[in-house]
């Protein structure tokens, strides 16, 4: 029977909101705070969802060491106490916490053989969320 | 259509075994959870009906409904339970937090009259939880 099952992580990085494609003014206007030249830090919760059969041997949709495995070489270990701005994909993207998202998404998609990959839910703050479920509306 | 949630907790012991493995199978594929004397978790438990609103009562379910039927069919079965010697389905079955969600849908989803069951979702730790949403 088919299962979602979701794994939350935890991770500390910093960032800075600024379009090469804006003006200095265009970007105060729309980043605001976030727009500090120097940067400023977050601690990011990051849901990972997959899904699956439940293995009738196992009781299990994929084996969580496999997923916590993945998430932390491709993902955690990417990411945690780093400058996000200061990273390959976010050189000419704005790190925004939508683009963050969507990158993780795409990164797990890839690695991640032993279930399907649902969603990625990513906390910036308390206050606020991003979901990416790939390019299309999740079922529920 | 409207949804709403209801929230639970209970705490229980288990133990991954699949007696169909070898003793290093089992140790390999569980590791720490295989072992015989179990161990315990608070699991926390949000299940989520939908339905229309009555117009009369103004509800999509009656809650107190929904809170027995929850006490009756998963608190009491499970609450301070070991799952694997205490629960029927996890006779044969792993109580995995995947079972788990089934177990508890296949329990509610019988009972329930007036709203239906939309999803399970059960929290084993705060960092890992599993949603079922009946079978597709």
């Amino acid at each position: 029977m088919k299962t979602h099952l979701t794994r939350r992580y935890l991770f500390s990085a910093s960032h800075r909101l600024h379009s090469a494609e804006m003006s200095a003014e265009e970007n105060l206007a729309n980043y605001g705070k976030c727009n500090n030249p120097h940067g400023h830090g977050h601690n990011y919760f990051l849901e990972v969802t997959v899904s699956g059969q439940v293995d009738p041997g196992t009781g299990m949709i994929c084996n969580l060491v496999d997923l916590d495995r993945c998430v932390e070489k491709e993902v955690l270990a990417r990411y945690n106490l780093e400058n996000l701005n200061a990273l390959e994909e976010f050189s000419v993207t704005v790190p925004t916490t939508e683009n963050l998202c969507i990158q993780i998404f795409e990164t797990l998609h890839q690695s991640f053989p032993h279930a399907h990959l649902e969603r990625v839910r990513l906390e910036e703050t308390m206050m606020n969320s991003f979901e990416y479920a790939g390019g299309h509306e999740g079922q529920h | 259509m409207i949804y709403l949630t209801r929230k639970a907790e209970f705490s229980a012991s288990h133990y991954y075994h699949n007696p169909a493995f070898t003793p290093e199978e089992n140790q390999r594929l569980f590791g720490k959870c295989n072992n015989p004397n179990g161990h315990g978790h608070n699991y926390t438990l949000e299940v989520t009906v939908k339905g229309e609103v009555d117009p009369r009562s103004g509800f999509v379910v009656d809650l107190k409904q929904l809170k027995e039927i929850m006490k009756r069919e998963v608190l009491d079965a499970m609450d301070h339970r070991f799952l694997n010697k205490e629960v029927p389905e996890f006779f044969t079955r792993i109580p995995t937090t995947e079972n788990l969600a089934i177990a508890v849908w296949q329990r509610l989803e019988r009972k329930l009259q007036q709203a239906h069951l939309h999803r399970v979702r059960v929290y084993e730790t705060p960092d890992l939880f599993v949603d079922f949403y009946g079978e597709e």
